[in-house]
């Protein structure tokens, strides 16, 4: 009877650890069905400083595609089950003025997680994120001035627009986890390091809408999620 | 007497029926379609404190249905029954998003930022100059204010930035102002002599996605006003806080308070059919203003081969 309590103890004490440890990945495609509208070009001739960045000239980035119909720029998060809303990561993340566009064209924050708006360019932009779960703040950046440093409190998605140049247009997404990815390339996405549990996985595109998905992941597994979204016409 | 019963049965009938219609309806009006003006739900009292003035928020209910909610709306989310015939439209106060504040960028404003935005009124607006209400009236109304937002329990307002003392108005204060206007590109809004007329003014949307112009500094007579006052001490707080909920930044981060006042000077110049003190310099300096040059800091007589570093810009 000992023995077999012995054994039983052996056998949680070297599985257990295991269990601990397991991590799980959830990943796939994100792709759209239907046309979607045509990127127009942008003309920047009134900032000629910007202009002369191009080549060519650059185009609108609301809906951005891949080969084989890959849906670029969605957020895909854990927005159930992730548990780690009070860990802010430490470092901070960068959104960048350059060529009087925005890169990235969506940046994804941990709430609280501190935020550095770069001007790289010649000429002053205004940054202004159009919060309203926020505060909706604006400033005005001038071309080598230090980095604008802020952060936000809530989750959110925020518009975000420079006033001066009216085609510049990006997003902040804020959200409560740092299980994120951003779809690009072949609209493919990767949610690592999930321990065993529950979860639902939203992904997010600024014209598309929101899709959300239920998954549970017992030990190191993969698990395959793909999400289609409908194009619009206009 | 039998002729007399049928008809007071008649009658009787008659008010009973009534007086179930009657019933029924009103019972019907308490289940009134979700159309219509609701009175706003049962909110915490505020209080608002300018000075000596304590304001409650209870006392303003009258006033505020009286004066404001025809264009702020009774739920004062700016959507009352004036406002689509207005530009720009009201303030929508659930959002707690203000122009005119002594207070940074993107926090609330104080309550004294309140009072006197509602006394002064807007100009170019039409928001009222409410001074004609008594000054206890008037706090009252900033603390009813308060009750639209739940940001108003949750935030402190921000603290007010420092206005410095004015320096003296001289030719060269506007010299450096203008060429901070240029250097900060205030004229790809608002143009090159200030008229609103720059190359970004026709796309400019404000915060709700409605057109709006920049400020017009040329026109207005000798009354030309800013939308949040029009002292120089109040242009100082306009562009070092920015009009929020409007495409205008704060310049707060990257001008010095000294430099702050060269740009108030040069943008009263601007003004060109205002009397100003700004104005009668220029015309003393013959109507040019001449290019600014740095004031070059004394090198300081040791071995210290380094240039001196003049003023900041």
């Amino acid at each position: 009877m000992l023995r077999k309590r012995i054994v039983i103890a052996l056998v949680a004490l070297i599985v257990c650890p295991t269990l601990m440890f397991a991590a799980g990945t959830v990943s796939g495609k994100v792709t759209f069905t239907g046309t979607p509208v045509k990127p127009k070009p942008i003309d920047m001739s009134k900032e000629p400083s910007c202009a002369k960045e191009h080549a060519t000239p650059v185009t609108t980035e609301t809906v951005v595609t891949g080969p084989n119909n890959a849906l670029e720029n969605v957020v895909v998060y854990i927005s159930a089950g992730a548990n780690d809303e009070g860990q802010v990561p430490p470092q901070a993340v960068t959104f960048e003025q350059k060529g009087c566009q925005y890169l990235p064209h969506v940046l994804v924050m941990h709430t609280n997680q501190e935020l550095k708006v770069v001007n790289d360019d010649q000429t002053s932009h205004n940054i202004h994120p159009l919060a309203k779960v926020n505060r909706e703040w604006n400033k005005s950046q001038p071309p080598g001035t230090p980095p604008i440093s802020e952060k936000y409190e809530k989750a959110e998605f925020i518009s975000v627009k420079c006033n001066v140049h009216p085609w510049m247009h990006g997003w902040f997404a804020v959200l409560n986890t740092s299980h994120y990815d951003v779809s690009k390339g072949d609209g493919g996405f990767k949610l690592p390091n999930l321990p065993p549990g529950k979860y639902t996985i939203t992904a997010w595109h600024e014209d598309y809408g929101t899709q959300t998905a239920d998954v549970t992941i017992t030990g190191n597994e993969t698990k395959d999620v793909d999400f289609t979204f409908k194009a619009k016409a206009y | 007497m039998n002729g007399l019963k049928p008809t007071r049965n008649l009658l009787g009938a008659a008010m009973g029926l009534a007086f179930a219609i009657a019933v029924s309806a009103l019972a019907f009006a308490q289940d009134a379609p979700d159309v219509g003006p609701h009175p706003p739900q049962p909110v915490k009292p505020m209080e608002s404190h300018i000075g000596k003035l304590t304001g409650h928020s209870g006392a303003a209910k009258m006033n505020f249905r009286r004066y404001c909610a025809g264009c702020h709306g009774e739920l004062g989310d700016g959507n009352g029954e004036n406002a689509p015939w207005l530009d720009p439209k009201p303030r929508d106060f659930t959002i707690a998003t203000f122009k005119c504040r002594s207070t940074p960028t993107g926090t609330l404003p104080t309550d004294e930022d309140l009072f006197k935005s509602i006394g002064r009124g807007f100009t170019n607006s039409n928001m009222p100059i409410w001074n004609t209400l008594a000054a206890q009236e008037r706090a009252d109304l900033v603390a009813f204010i308060k009750t639209f937002s739940e940001r108003w329990e949750k935030e402190k307002a921000g603290d007010p930035i420092q206005v410095p003392a004015e320096p003296p108005v001289t030719i060269e204060s506007i010299a450096h102002g203008k060429l901070l206007f240029t250097k900060l590109e205030c004229w790809k809004c608002h143009g090159p002599q200030g008229k609103g007329d720059g190359p970004s003014a026709a796309t400019l949307t404000d915060s709700k996605d409605q057109p709006i112009r920049p400020y017009n500094f040329a026109a207005g007579g000798d009354d030309s006003r800013f939308k949040c006052g029009s002292t120089n001490q109040d242009i100082y707080k306009i562009f070092m806080t920015g009009v929020d909920g409007t495409p205008m930044p704060s310049f707060n981060d990257v001008i010095k308070p000294n430099d702050a006042w060269d740009l108030v000077h040069f943008l009263r110049t601007l003004q060109v059919h205002r009397h100003s003190a700004e104005n009668e310099v220029l015309q003393a300096a013959h109507g040019v203003i001449p290019p600014y040059t740095e004031p070059v800091a004394p090198t300081p007589a040791s071995t210290d081969n380094k240039s001196p570093s003049g003023g900041g810009n």
